[in-house]
């Protein structure tokens, strides 16, 4: 879990800091897209590696609940609260830790649908009667000499307008927003525990430990929902 | 031939002469002149000579004994004082093989004497190591090293749950790491000491020599003592010992030597040569043809009795001190193995030495099921007192008044007052006694009137709270815990408990009881300890039986008795035994009466403490025997135990101990009413200074007393056997 | 003498390993706030006893917290939730009068209930079997000051090796979880010099004998440590996966 969870937790932050370029116009972010796909084959690479990780990092989640399930099989039976108001599971277990399972399903199912809307661009996916496949790079955007004007069926794709165009809609920022809320609860407790597992985190690291995880996992937090809400509330538009 | 040797650091002559078993015996006669000595000597080789001619019963034993009085008597006038006051003989039923030689050869050339077991067949041997503690964790692990099979047997659930874990204080061992002078023979000198001239000198220099072993053992197997910034092993001083040869782990020494041994013990049950059998309760030994060959046991969670045969039975069962219901015992701490060996022969020697602990927490109520200790070494820095008058302690009592509040000039520090060399820090008996002393009279403070202050505030004057709470902040939290008081700022309550029992099967020089093929080891024998024992030897004895003496003693017996077949379990004496087992069980399932098993346990406690417990007297003693006679009477009419034999039945189990004790708590008060002495644990009011301590008298009670059962309904028989002090002068302790 | 309670209590009675089980009710009036929860037990089973019934079957040995012996589960708490103390040396002034009290036995595959509260625990027993020593003849050790130890190296072995064994850290897990439980051993051996030359060979056996026995894995909730009343820290827990996958890949096994 911990081995997975570091590949996916970098290509979080990677993906956040690619995407905080639509803060510096669409040009800047169409050319990271381009370079990316201009990859090619290293691209694919990128893409199965994170896939086969995901892959793993859910195949052992499901496998490590199945396996704690049946370390208890007869369950506790009472179900009165302690004296100190905790249900017996959550003796001190912060609500991040016992909702691993749960935050990370809601999490792939959002990743679905996130590469449902912009990889695979599946039409009226977000409900709006706009077909990303048609948005490619316009003349007056390309900045530099290399970056050519996009044609019909081939790419460069708009990201840009694609993002903005997506993020209009208020229940696709709306679940996106909350997707990531889980993503980050689910992070703060994974980046933790990660430590944890590996030692890292100790009684003497484990405040700033601790403290760093849930400040990391907030960073993120806000940074990945300053791109829909600057484009809900207008602070990022098509030109 | 009978000869005379001197010794350089007696002044009494020796009489070696050939004893009774054809080994060679030297023994002091008493005398400094030359020729009354000679006499002397001559009478001891011709009662030698006689008893061995005669195929001794006990009473022609007695005889033997009566008749060397008799011949002395008139032939020597001078002599004949000490003749008389001399103990008898000892009871050709007790012989201890002490080896011949300077004291400090005879473990090694006994080692060299032992016949070996060829390594090719010991592994055609079974033993049976009964318990899981210090010693008997540490004696089958060290027995399936050698390659012997070993079946070990315990009660708990877990063979590292055993009661050695609860010491906290430390073991001694006579490294002299910290180059204060200390040495095997201070260690030797200072436990026969302590035990009050006792125990054998023999067994105890060779406990003294093998100490330093045991600490390299633990060291080797990872327990964690403590150590300096240099890396090398700490000590500390522990139980008013002059030198500093307590080796520890925090408060937590007897959990890590036992974890120790468990860890060995385990490593063997994972190879395969010890079988282990957890939760599992010896009810019956098994003799065939006179010598011990196997066990019957009950499976506690199926109720299933089964038969075990081996070559040889060890018994590593503990003490007996929950025969006080209250003591710092575990729960299930039991004397039914030990008991049950003394019903088949094996003699008990010493059952009326225990030992109680000055320093545990007060009852409460009637709800207390068992008393903890709180460490020794409190009484470094608390001062114990009671207040002058009884009314003040009254008010005390009704919480009308705050202890803080009563005046210094009120306040009694009696074992300041009475000791002023050592004060506090007296002997456990001597504080024990003392504690129970002012109690009597009216002054105790705790609502049951049964408890003594244990003062810090002195110390957290001098030091300040930080230092005290530094070196005792765990035993304070405990206190708290247990007590819901803060002992920072009110001081304090103790009272005495039982702690340990010195008394146990009789055993040899090898640790074998009279019955051949049937050991005993640690707690469960009475070798080391005498009359009293010393802080922070209990751990060392433990391990010392169990890894470095019984392993090579134990040989001798099963070379000389060979590996042939084990008895067979369906052989008629196994039978026989299962079957006296099961009427048992079913008697007590079956009496449904109305007295649960806890409140015969809780009145047998009673009557034990009020009359067998830290002073004895003789009326208090017959009528505790009587009173025991009524109870356990009682007992058999009226016991109600529900429930049925082939479950997990707690009840069950309880009744079957208490029905032991019942019986063993008798043969503690014969015990201490034929000491007509004070010595150690055992305190008879009647052989008191005028200042009311303890009088020992060497005359006539330097023995061993050993009793051998008759059958049910017959009165026990004492056997005897005489110490000599060959090294050691036997002084009266002295404390003021 | 305390104050005087009076409570309910809910425990789970069980008459062995196949029975289902079942809550029962007990009042257990007039309990002074001085008793031992055990105490205050063994109180309700003499009434038990003296009405003909079955009593309460439980486990308790030393009753000063070092045996571990004493399992079970108190409103939802292993050991009942007091800071660093077992159940037997949990007092009744930490209840109020009038409360309802619901005891339940460690609850984990690998631990099945044998009666009432009463619980097997034979497989941490072999758990140190596989592997959980030093591997050291009677009598065939150097001189115990031949080796040293640093002191901070003891101390921190010493506080892993403070584990009773008792099973709480099992019974809170989410997962039952025993990963504290070998980690304090591991760390134990592993911390002091002695403990070296088997380190690898110990670190795979018991890990692998602790999947085998059916507990389930850490997900780093932290509940063990805030239950082990011998306070043993999450940390051991890190140390373990080190010395663990130290172990899988100097013995070639990755």
């Amino acid at each position: 879990m911990a081995i997975t969870g570091v590949g996916l937790f970098g290509f979080i932050i990677a993906h956040l800091l690619g995407n905080l370029l639509v803060f510096a116009g669409p040009a800047a972010l169409n050319e990271y897209a381009k370079k990316l796909h201009d990859l090619g084959p290293l691209l694919w690479v990128a893409r199965l590696g994170l896939l086969g990780m995901v892959g793993l990092h859910i195949w052992s989640a499901i496998k490590l609940t199945a396996a704690n399930k049946q370390a208890r099989e007869v369950p506790y039976k009472s179900d009165v609260l302690p004296v100190d108001g905790h249900r017996r599971d959550d003796i001190a277990v912060k609500f991040a830790a016992r909702t691993m399972i749960f935050s990370g399903l809601i999490i792939v199912a959002f990743a679905f649908y996130h590469l449902a809307h912009y990889t695979w661009k599946v039409p009226q996916i977000n409900g709006i009667h706009d077909d990303f496949e048609t948005y490619y790079v316009q003349a007056d955007m390309v900045t530099s000499a290399n970056f050519t004007e996009g044609e019909q069926g081939k790419n460069p794709v708009d990201v840009y307008r694609m993002v903005v165009t997506g993020f209009k809609v208020p229940w696709v920022t709306g679940f996106y927003v909350i997707s990531v809320a889980l993503l980050c609860i689910h992070l703060s407790h994974g980046l933790s525990a990660m430590l944890q597992t590996l030692g890292i985190k100790n009684k003497n690291t484990e405040k700033w430990v601790d403290k760093g995880a849930v400040i990391f996992a907030t960073l993120l937090f806000l940074g990945y929902i300053s791109i829909p809400l600057s484009i809900i509330f207008e602070f990022v538009k098509l030109k | 031939m009978a000869s005379l040797t001197k010794k350089e650091n007696s002044p009494y002559w020796f009489c070696c002469f050939t004893a009774p078993d054809g080994t060679r015996t030297k023994r002091s006669t008493k005398q400094t002149d030359k020729d009354k000595a000679l006499l002397v000597c001559r009478e001891y080789e011709k009662a030698a000579s006689d008893a061995k001619k005669l195929v001794l019963t006990e009473n022609q034993a007695k005889k033997v004994i009566s008749d060397i009085k008799e011949k002395v008597l008139p032939r020597v006038e001078v002599v004949q004082k000490n003749i008389v006051e001399r103990p008898p003989y000892t009871s050709p039923l007790l012989n201890s093989k002490i080896p011949t030689g300077p004291i400090e050869e005879k473990w090694n050339k006994h080692k060299f004497d032992l016949k070996l077991v060829n390594p090719a067949n010991k592994r055609k041997y079974e033993v049976i190591v009964v318990g899981s503690g210090l010693a008997g964790a540490s004696a089958a692990a060290s027995l399936a090293e050698l390659g012997y099979n070993v079946n070990c047997f315990c009660y708990q659930d877990s063979p590292r749950r055993a009661h050695s874990i609860a010491a906290q204080g430390g073991i001694n061992a006579a490294k002299n790491y910290q180059n204060d002078g200390d040495s095997v023979y201070r260690l030797f000198y200072d436990t026969v000491k302590g035990g009050d001239y006792r125990s054998r000198e023999a067994n105890v220099y060779r406990l003294a020599q093998v100490s330093v072993n045991i600490i390299d053992q633990c060291a080797a197997q990872g327990v964690p003592f403590a150590r300096e910034y240099g890396g090398l092993l700490a000590n500390r001083s522990f139980g008013g010992a002059q030198v500093s040869r307590t080796f520890y782990a925090r408060g937590q020494t007897g959990q890590q030597l036992l974890l120790g041994a468990y860890s060995a013990l385990s490593r063997q049950i994972g190879l395969g040569k010890v079988k282990m059998h957890t939760r599992t309760e010896l009810l019956d030994v098994v003799l065939v043809d006179g010598q011990a060959k196997g066990i019957v046991v009950r499976n506690m969670v199926t109720g299933e009795i089964s038969r075990h045969s081996a070559h040889a039975v060890v018994l590593a069962t503990g003490g007996y001190g929950n025969v006080f219901y209250l003591s710092t015992n575990a729960m299930g701490c039991n004397v039914t193995a030990t008991h049950r060996a003394y019903k088949r022969g094996a003699a008990f020697a010493n059952p009326c030495y225990t030992q109680i602990h000055p320093t545990c927490i007060p009852v409460s109520g009637d709800h207390q099921s068992k008393l903890t200790l709180m460490s020794e070494s409190l009484r470094n820095d608390g001062r114990v007192w009671v207040p002058k008058s009884p009314s003040i302690s009254e008010k005390i009592r009704n919480g009308e008044l705050q202890p803080s509040n009563v005046p210094e000039a009120e306040r009694d520090y009696y074992l300041e007052r009475k000791y002023p060399s050592f004060g506090n820090l007296v002997p456990r008996d001597v504080a024990s006694r003392n504690s129970k002393e002012v109690c009597d009279e009216g002054r105790g403070v705790v609502s049951s009137g049964l408890g003594v202050y244990l003062d810090f505030s002195d110390s957290i004057n001098r030091m300040g709270e930080a230092a005290v709470r530094e070196r005792y902040g765990n035993l304070f939290d405990m206190y708290e815990k247990i007590t819901g008081s803060n002992a920072y700022q009110n001081p304090m309550t103790i009272y005495p408990a039982v702690h340990y029992t010195m008394g146990g099967l009789w055993v040899d020089y090898n640790l074998m009881s009279n019955v051949p093929g049937l050991f005993a080891i640690g707690e469960a024998n009475f070798s080391d300890h005498g009359a009293n024992r010393l802080g922070a030897s209990a751990l060392m004895q433990g391990l010392a039986d169990g890894y470095f003496v019984l392993p090579y003693t134990i040989g001798e017996y099963l070379a000389e008795s060979g590996w042939g077949d084990c008895p067979d379990i369906e052989s008629s004496e196994f039978l026989d035994a299962e079957k006296a087992v099961r009427n048992r069980i079913n008697k007590l399932l079956s009496i449904k009466g109305k007295r649960t098993p806890t409140s015969f346990h809780r009145e047998l406690g009673k009557i034990m403490w009020e009359n067998c417990g830290m002073s004895r007297n003789e009326s208090g003693l017959k009528s505790a025997i009587s009173k025991l006679s009524e109870l356990r009477e009682e007992f058999w009419g009226n016991l109600n135990v529900p429930g049925e034999k082939e479950s997990l039945n707690q009840s069950l189990e309880l009744a079957g101990r208490v029905s032991d004790f019942l019986e063993f708590g008798q043969l503690m008060c014969r015990d201490a009413l034929q000491r007509e002495e004070s010595c150690g644990g055992h305190f008879r009011e009647e052989h008191s200074t005028p200042e009311g301590e303890a009088k020992r008298d060497d005359e006539n009670f330097a023995f061993v007393g050993a009793w051998e059962h008759k059958g049910d309904g017959n009165e026990p028989v004492l056997h005897k056997e005489a110490l000599e002090y060959e090294e050691v002068k036997m002084t009266q302790r002295s404390y003021k | 003498m305390g104050k005087l309670l009076n409570l309910k209590l809910r425990v789970w009675r069980q008459d062995n390993a196949e029975d289902s089980g079942r809550f029962e009710e007990y009042d257990a009036k007039g309990v002074d706030t001085d008793m031992s929860f055990l105490e205050m037990l063994d109180v309700v089973n003499e009434d038990l006893l003296e009405d003909g019934k079955e009593p309460i079957a439980f486990d308790s040995d030393c009753r000063e917290g070092i045996c571990g012996t004493c399992s079970m589960v108190i409103n939802g708490t292993p050991h009942g939730g007091q800071k660093g103390t077992t159940a037997c040396q949990l007092h009744m002034r930490q209840f109020s009068d009038g409360m309802t009290i619901t005891i339940e036995p460690w609850r984990a595959s690998a631990f099945p209930v044998q009666r009432d509260l009463v619980v097997n625990r034979s497989a941490f027993d072999r758990i140190q079997q596989s592997g959980g020593f030093i591997s050291v003849r009677s009598g065939s050790v150097p001189d115990a000051n031949a080796t040293p130890v640093a002191k901070e190296d003891a101390d921190l072995a010493m506080d892993a090796a403070q584990c009773i064994g008792c099973g709480a850290c099992v019974a809170a897990c989410k997962n039952a979880s025993a990963m504290l439980f070998v980690a304090a051993k591991l760390s134990h051996l592993s911390l002091v010099p002695q403990g070296q030359p088997e380190r690898e060979r110990r670190a795979l056996a018991m890990v692998q004998k602790m999947d085998e026995e059916g507990f389930g894995s850490c997900t780093v909730t932290g509940s063990c440590e805030a239950v082990c009343p011998k306070e043993i820290s999450l940390d051991f827990i890190a140390r373990m996966n080190r010395e663990y996958g130290m172990a899988l890949i100097r013995k070639g096994t990755v």
